[in-house]
């Protein structure tokens, strides 16, 4: 199983990217979650399985309710994490271009 | 034309090569790293010592409005070929990245065009991994600096 591509597909859906910013900051039910939404509760519950089987998320039980959070280790993997490298030399390289075509020998 | 700087970083090696085609004659490509005051501006740092020569060395400090030391970084200069290729290495101050072995070739496409090639070689995997992770690691504290702030405005 690739579960790099699974991952990938479980954060190109809009809504599932949607749950995973609202818990940024909290956990919360699944309920609590799709009060959010106006999706309808079984899908969101759909969302909730995939993130939770990508281990995006985390389920904690407290007392008779289960939370969701966001497991921070599994967003780390799935972020490409060397687009942000890239970007910062493509920056520099930018650079490199707009002043050397500018340039003009001192000469 | 969008010139794309390519990245490859292989699973399990200490290296990356970096290469990216120019909309810039040659000279005027190797001239960007060899003139200080013209790496001043694309570096973003101040250039306090660039001898371009084998056995030379460079080294770049930037400072914040009160003067206090924000970057640094040095190296030793092995190779310098005007237009084809340095050799150097480098090593950026109070972190724990090492000194890592630069490799510039700079090729000719066409008259107003050419590419260069960057490979750079770290003391190992895991440091290379963590050079990578760094500007992606920023933008994480960043991003995330930023939502507490917007969630704790609306408190």
């Amino acid at each position: 199983m690739n579960l790099r591509r699974d991952v990938f597909q479980a954060i190109a859906d809009p809504t599932r990217r949607a749950i995973l910013l609202l818990l940024a900051t909290q956990s919360l039910t699944a309920g609590a979650i799709a009060s959010n939404f106006d999706t309808a509760r079984p899908t969101v519950s759909k969302h909730l399985q995939i993130l939770t089987e990508c281990e995006l998320l985390e389920q904690e039980q407290n007392g008779r309710e289960i939370y969701y959070h966001i497991n921070a280790q599994g967003m780390k993997e799935v972020a490409d994490f060397l687009e942000p490298f890239r970007k910062m030399w493509d920056d520099r390289f930018k650079k490199i271009e707009a002043i050397m075509k500018n340039y003009k020998p001192k000469k | 034309m969008e010139r794309q700087t390519k990245v490859t970083a292989e699973d399990g090696k200490q290296d990356i090569i970096i290469t990216r085609e120019f909309d810039l004659p040659l000279e005027l490509l190797f001239k960007a790293y060899e003139e200080p005051e013209i790496v001043e501006q694309w570096m973003g740092t101040k250039v306090l010592k660039m001898e371009n020569k084998k056995h030379g060395s460079y080294q770049f400090e930037t400072t914040d409005a009160k003067g206090n030391v924000v970057f640094q970084a040095n190296g030793a200069i092995h190779e310098f070929s005007p237009n084809r290729k340095i050799t150097r290495t480098f090593e950026m101050g109070n972190t724990p990245f090492g000194v890592q072995l630069e490799v510039y070739e700079f090729e000719k496409l066409t008259d107003d065009t050419s590419k260069l090639k960057m490979h750079v070689i770290y003391e190992s995997i895991a440091q290379r991994d963590q050079v990578l992770k760094m500007p992606f690691v920023q933008g994480i504290n960043w991003a995330h600096n930023r939502l507490q702030e917007i969630v704790s405005k609306l408190k």
